[in-house]
């Protein structure tokens, strides 16, 4: 179980999953119309430009949570549906690698929905963003997607089998996965200028972040593979 | 090999554990004596920091709880027996540390809203506090998942590990997060407190006593699963007799 | 136990939930036979391969298969072992080509050993673009039987791989798993056939309740 092994490993997932989602469509054509509807409604329940414009980050990063909880069942839905995840088990693939691939799509597919979010924030909620404030949004969404998806594949391998275990995976995800919202929610404020907030004040937010995502991501290496192993 | 071994559940009917129980329990009436009559009021808060007593110990056992079940689930899983005794023991304690996470929880609202009118405030130790609670609540949901003894304990002892990571985090997020805020000094309400000697020992005293009162309940909570676990097994027994019984002969 | 025997079961408990699907099973399974397992639905038969498979773990009793101890450690059985269920363990929206890749790729094995697998079990390139939800049983099949041959597997552990197929589709299963014991492997397969079983098989045993026992002796 060399680390060339693990990383060819989690290439291949990585990328069949990716391909998976290309064929499917499933979520740009189900859940990336959801997250927009979210947004708008967001918009119903506030019903005031003043109070948008400054809680757009948070929306944006509520809206990103939630998301993610559909994008990670559908992820493992996948490997259940012929019992392929059995099968990775069976052959004695190692499950690292399995892990990092399924984070690595899980990362690719939630920055996609975070830039749609963003650019939504945008137009509905009428936020601001110049150029550095974009390079700081950019990387936020990066790394904050990191943190989801390092806790959000731990506990979604663990809810995938079985009966009444997918109501598991938001009451064990959301509250883990806390610290990044709170990281992620005030970078993104930096990068919209909200409430005075300015983009030089977000990097030390990007900074935790960075943190969180490498101690989620460490632990999840380790503990993805006797977690799943029935 | 794994063969199933009906464990003996440790005993508690000895000496020491009814010392335990009279020591919590005696110390329970002196606690709520000082608590209650012979501290002085405070000058700010008047009669309502004598709930003081009862928010900081349980708020300290819920912790030492949640600590003690990461400690137990690390024992299991990288000691040479993965012991289904650790395992249970961790179970135990954070049955008991939700429910005490619960008291404190409710009384800190409380205490809040009798001394500055507000029944929740976002301090970092509160809102780490309740987040806790429902990670814990996770946890538990995890252990009732089923299958083997063995694997409900290596799948609840990963899960236990990220959940008490989860504690500086969140705490250390939150309290970046609300110091930025102009309310940084969030006057949490035992932060205000003036305390005598007689104020400090009784808090001290406090936590003494419900440690006592958490390890008692944790000892007897124990019992009640291993003795679950063993039912389990004997039903177990039954089931393959009655497998064999079903059985026609050719 | 002999230094040869690939599976040996000795009063293996395995529950599901509370129920003991196997309930004292003991078997010995020698190298390169092709067994054939019989049963009613819910004797245990799907477990008893899901046991050897490494994929549940044992409540009481002993196994072990491949020379390793289920009981203790098995992930190690996995490695040499290929197990074919009800499912197939594919990817329904990529094509089958791209499933043998994806697996060549995990396993770490060569275009070449790919192309190959999917020659012997008869996949041919028009199959091998198909998305796999658009084929047939018997071509599904196929191709979870070419994965296991990428994967060098040398213990065959299938589950009713005929249910589904037509007469001509269960001939060429069959075909295919004489080839796998003729090229080294041991193959155990669950099935209702009594009829096709007889010229498929070097053995024949049964599952009852949970407990195994030879059905009309070895040939």
């Amino acid at each position: 179980m060399t680390v060339s092994r693990i990383v060819a490993v989690a290439r291949a997932v990585a990328s069949k999953d990716l391909r998976i989602e290309w064929r499917s469509r499933v979520m740009t054509n189900q859940v990336l119309p959801f997250a927009a509807i979210v947004m708008v409604l967001f918009a119903f329940a506030l019903d005031n430009d003043g109070i948008l414009q400054r809680v757009a980050p948070g929306l944006v990063w509520m809206a990103t949570l939630f998301t993610s909880l559909v994008v990670v069942q559908r992820s493992f839905a996948v490997e259940a549906a012929d019992s392929a995840i059995d099968a990775l088990r069976l052959a004695g693939v190692p499950a690292q690698g399995v892990y990092l691939g399924k984070v690595a799509a899980l990362v690719v597919q939630l920055v996609v929905f975070e830039a749609v979010l963003a650019v939504l924030a945008l137009i509905l909620y009428r936020v601001n963003v110049d150029v550095h404030g974009a390079v700081l949004l950019v990387t936020t969404c990066i790394l904050g997607s990191l943190g989801i998806a390092a806790l959000a594949a731990v506990y979604g391998g663990l809810s995938v089998a079985g009966r009444g275990r997918e109501t598991l995976l938001p009451l064990l995800l959301l509250p883990a996965v806390a610290p990044v919202l709170i990281g992620a929610t005030r970078a993104t404020e930096s990068a919209f200028g909200s409430d005075g907030a300015r983009v030089a004040e977000g990097w030390p937010w990007v900074g935790l972040l960075a943190v969180f995502g490498a101690i989620f991501l460490f632990g999840g290496t380790l503990g993805f593979g006797p977690l799943t192993d029935e | 090999m794994s063969n199933a071994t009906t464990s003996v559940p440790p005993p508690t009917r000895t000496v020491a554990t009814r010392n335990l129980g009279l020591i919590a329990l005696g110390g329970s009436v002196v606690l709520a004596l000082l608590g209650l009559f012979f501290t002085a009021e405070d000058v700010d808060q008047g009669s309502s920091v004598r709930i003081m007593y009862v928010h900081v110990p349980t708020a300290w056992v819920a912790y030492l709880a949640f600590v003690f079940t990461a400690a137990c689930s690390a024992g299991h899983l990288w000691g040479k027996k993965h012991s289904l005794n650790l395992d249970r023991l961790a179970g135990a304690s954070a049955e008991v540390g939700v429910i005490f996470m619960g008291v404190t929880l409710v009384t800190g609202s409380l205490w809040g809203r009798l001394s500055w009118g507000a029944y929740w405030q976002w301090d970092p130790r509160l809102t780490t506090t309740a987040f806790l609670f429902v990670t814990y609540v996770g946890y538990l949901a995890v252990r009732g998942l089923g299958g083997t003894h063995q694997q409900r304990a290596k799948r609840s002892a990963i899960v236990a590990l990220f959940a008490v990571l989860e504690i500086p985090l969140v705490h250390f997020s939150v309290l970046i997060w609300r110091s930025l805020h102009q309310e940084a000094t969030v006057l949490r309400p035992n932060g205000d407190v003036t305390m005598d000697g007689l104020m400090l020992f009784t808090l001290v005293f406090g936590v003494a006593v419900f440690t006592t009162i958490f390890a008692w309940l944790v000892l007897h909570r124990n019992r009640v699963l291993a003795l679950l676990d063993a039912v389990e097994l004997r039903g177990i027994d039954a089931a393959l007799a009655a497998r064999r019984a079903e059985e026609v002969t050719p | 136990m002999k230094e040869t025997s690939v599976v040996d079961l000795h009063d293996a408990v395995v529950l599901l939930g509370s129920f003991p699907a196997l309930a004292e099973a003991t078997l010995t399974i020698e190298r390169g036979e092709l067994v054939v397992v019989h049963g009613a639905n819910g004797a245990g038969k799907t477990t008893l391969l899901r046991l050897c498979a490494g994929l549940l773990p044992l409540a009481r009793g002993s196994a072990r298969v491949m020379g390793h101890d289920v009981g203790i450690d098995r992930a190690a059985v996995r490695a040499s072992v290929g197990f074919l269920g009800h499912a197939n363990g594919l990817y329904l929206d990529l094509s089958a080509g791209e499933n043998l890749a994806f697996w060549g790729d995990v396993v770490g094995a060569s275009r070449q050993e790919v192309d190959a697998a999917a020659t012997r079990m008869g996949l041919t390139d028009r199959l091998l673009a198909t998305p796999v939800s658009r084929l047939s049983a018997g071509q599904k099949r196929r191709t979870a039987l070419a994965v296991m041959a990428v994967r060098r597997a040398t213990l065959w552990l299938l589950d009713e791989p005929h249910a589904g197929l037509d007469a001509a589709g269960r001939d060429e299963i069959d075909a295919l798993l004489r080839d796998a014991v003729a090229a080294g492997a041991t193959v155990i397969v669950a099935s209702h056939e009594l009829e096709r079983s007889a010229s498929l098989a070097t053995r024949r045993i049964e599952v009852v309740g949970g407990r195994i026992s030879e059905a009309g002796g070895r040939t």
